[in-house]
């Protein structure tokens, strides 16, 4: 048997991206305490629907945490309360019956809103266009095991490469920097052997792609307090050292990229 | 990953700033937000320990006005017999003048640049603004302070700069001893409290800023990562203490002047002084 909540939503409403945006409130009574924070808002919306007035749009799409679409503000912290949590995974019983819950959508230059907690992320994508990828002739599949990689080296790749680009360390950033996600989507190739070829084109590339859009890092860690994956702060050094190194290197000789 | 289809309906712009066409390295570095950033830190060590061999200079004002007089000749004449004097202390003080250029220079473009990137984001802080406010977790009092510590200081440089160095604020200044000149500031309550301000802002940028430069130079290791905050907190621990210590210790009449047998500024007598207790040691 699950608990209601009665709940008091304070909800940003944009009609459009040049529109200004106010903050609207709703009431969401017989909320069950098992429903994600989605299918509440799922609920209100279908009650506003009923009422002939216009939904709450917000993103989603796998809601199980991995998609990284979901994303926004509650209470002013980016994925909600809980620790290492996206918007969909985040459950009703962290709230209590009676509460309050301010809703905003993320907030950077480069994430112009779309509608009301929707905004455009695609400033993420120039990023990854910019040298998140490696570059191989494809072909029949590689057997497994045949390049070696060292185990430390394994894991901490596949700690950068939990980043589902979700943006909440831009949102969370007091400087709408997006270093965590840079330097997440770098490390996880720039610590493997597939992923040395390219190594200084792309944290050159990438980090001059992401200064194009974001602001400059100032080491507060709001970013991994916001993760919902927990990227480590560790990648935003690794960050910095690679794009240094990328400079100091002559690579103008042929062969020496 | 994430993806959001661009609307018809008037969608985002592009870039909110353009790639820069690089210059000549190394100052293809400094055009970059990281390359600043590690401008910033590489002077904010070459600061940092401006500030504590400072601190620890001016603990000769606890040995009275002739050892304090001869800690300042000695910066004059470092270098000895080999160059000019005075040329040592200005080649440092041209050194420090280059670091504070730059360290303040590159936090003002690189706060810039976050203003710009944040939407309503104050001119001062440059932090962002949500509507509904937002909560800060790991963020701390000194994190985001560091725009306001930052100037404060450098103000509080210029006022130092102007009281004791070249004594402009300073009605009982005489050149060449700085105990006398310190104790008449100091014992000034409003002066006083300048400096137990200034030097509070001081450890608190120093708080978040000695962390800061090693994610900044890239220098993280588990070995040391523990020890980087320790080291922090350490060094500006290090700083409040010695650095209030001789605003408070003159206000309670622990540092004084009751015991000075020269006038002040009458240097030829501090060094006579000097030599007498010198040549009482040795016998």
């Amino acid at each position: 048997m699950s608990n209601t909540l009665n709940l008091t939503l304070k909800v940003w409403r944009q009609d459009g991206p040049n529109g200004a945006g106010r903050f609207e409130s709703y009431e969401a009574n017989g909320i069950a305490d098992d429903a994600s924070f989605l299918e509440m808002l799922d609920v209100v919306n279908e009650r506003l629907i009923e009422d002939g007035q216009e939904p709450i749009t917000f993103e989603s799409d796998c809601r199980e945490g991995i998609c990284g679409t979901c994303g926004i503000m509650i209470n002013g912290k980016a994925h909600g309360p809980q620790k290492g949590t996206a918007t969909c995974q985040l459950h009703m019983r962290k709230f209590s019956d009676g509460d309050n819950i301010t809703i905003e959508p993320w907030r950077a230059e480069s994430f112009p809103i779309l509608k009301d907690l929707a905004v455009d992320r695609s400033a993420l994508d120039h990023i990854i266009e910019a040298g998140g990828y490696i570059t191989v002739n494809t072909g029949g599949a590689p057997d497994a095991n045949l390049i070696p990689v060292p185990k430390e080296a394994a894991d901490m790749a596949f700690d950068a490469a939990a980043c589902i680009g979700c943006g909440a360390c831009v949102a969370a950033c007091p400087n709408s920097a997006a270093q965590l996600f840079t330097s997440a989507k770098l490390q996880h190739m720039n610590l493997l052997p597939q992923g040395q070829p390219e190594r200084w084109d792309r944290a050159e590339n990438m980090v001059e792609t992401m200064e194009m859009f974001f602001g400059s890092c100032t080491n507060h860690g709001e970013c991994h307090e916001a993760c919902p994956k927990e990227i480590s702060l560790d990648f935003i050094a690794f960050l910095n050292r690679d794009y240094v190194k990328a400079k100091i290197k002559n690579r103008k000789l042929l062969g020496q990229n | 990953m994430a993806q959001t289809i661009r609307q018809a309906s008037g969608g985002p712009e592009g870039p909110i700033r353009e790639r820069k066409k690089p210059l000549p390295y190394p100052l293809s570095l400094y055009q970059t937000a990281v390359g600043k950033k590690y401008v910033m830190a590489l002077t904010g060590v070459g600061l940092l320990g401006f500030v504590v061999v400072h601190m620890i200079g001016n603990l000769h004002v606890y040995e009275g006005p002739a050892k304090m007089a001869e800690y300042a000749e000695t910066l004059r004449t470092l270098g000895g017999g080999l160059v000019p004097r005075e040329t040592v202390l200005w080649i440092l003080r041209a050194g420090l003048i280059a670091m504070f250029g730059l360290h303040i220079h590159s936090a003002y473009t690189l706060k810039e640049m976050s203003r710009l990137s944040s939407p309503s984001a104050g001119f001062v802080a440059g932090n962002k603004k949500y509507a509904g406010g937002q909560e800060f977790i790991a963020a701390n009092f000194a994190s985001r302070t560091m725009r306001w510590t930052g100037p404060i200081i450098a103000l509080y440089l210029v006022f130092h700069l102007a009281d004791l160095t070249w004594g402009w604020v300073n009605p009982d200044f005489h050149h060449g001893d700085p105990h006398n000149n310190v104790i008449e500031s100091l014992s000034n309550p409003g002066i006083a409290a300048i400096y137990v301000v200034a030097n509070v802002a001081l450890a608190i940028h120093i708080y978040h800023g000695a962390w800061s430069m090693f994610q900044s130079l890239g220098i993280n290791n588990p070995k040391i990562n523990q020890g980087r905050r320790h080291l922090a907190m350490g060094l500006a621990g290090l700083i409040l203490v010695g650095n209030l210590s001789f605003p408070l210790l003159t206000a309670t009449g622990v540092i004084n002047d009751d015991d000075r047998e020269c006038p002040p500024g009458d240097l030829v007598c501090l060094e006579e002084e000097l030599l007498e207790k010198e040549g009482g040691h040795s016998e």
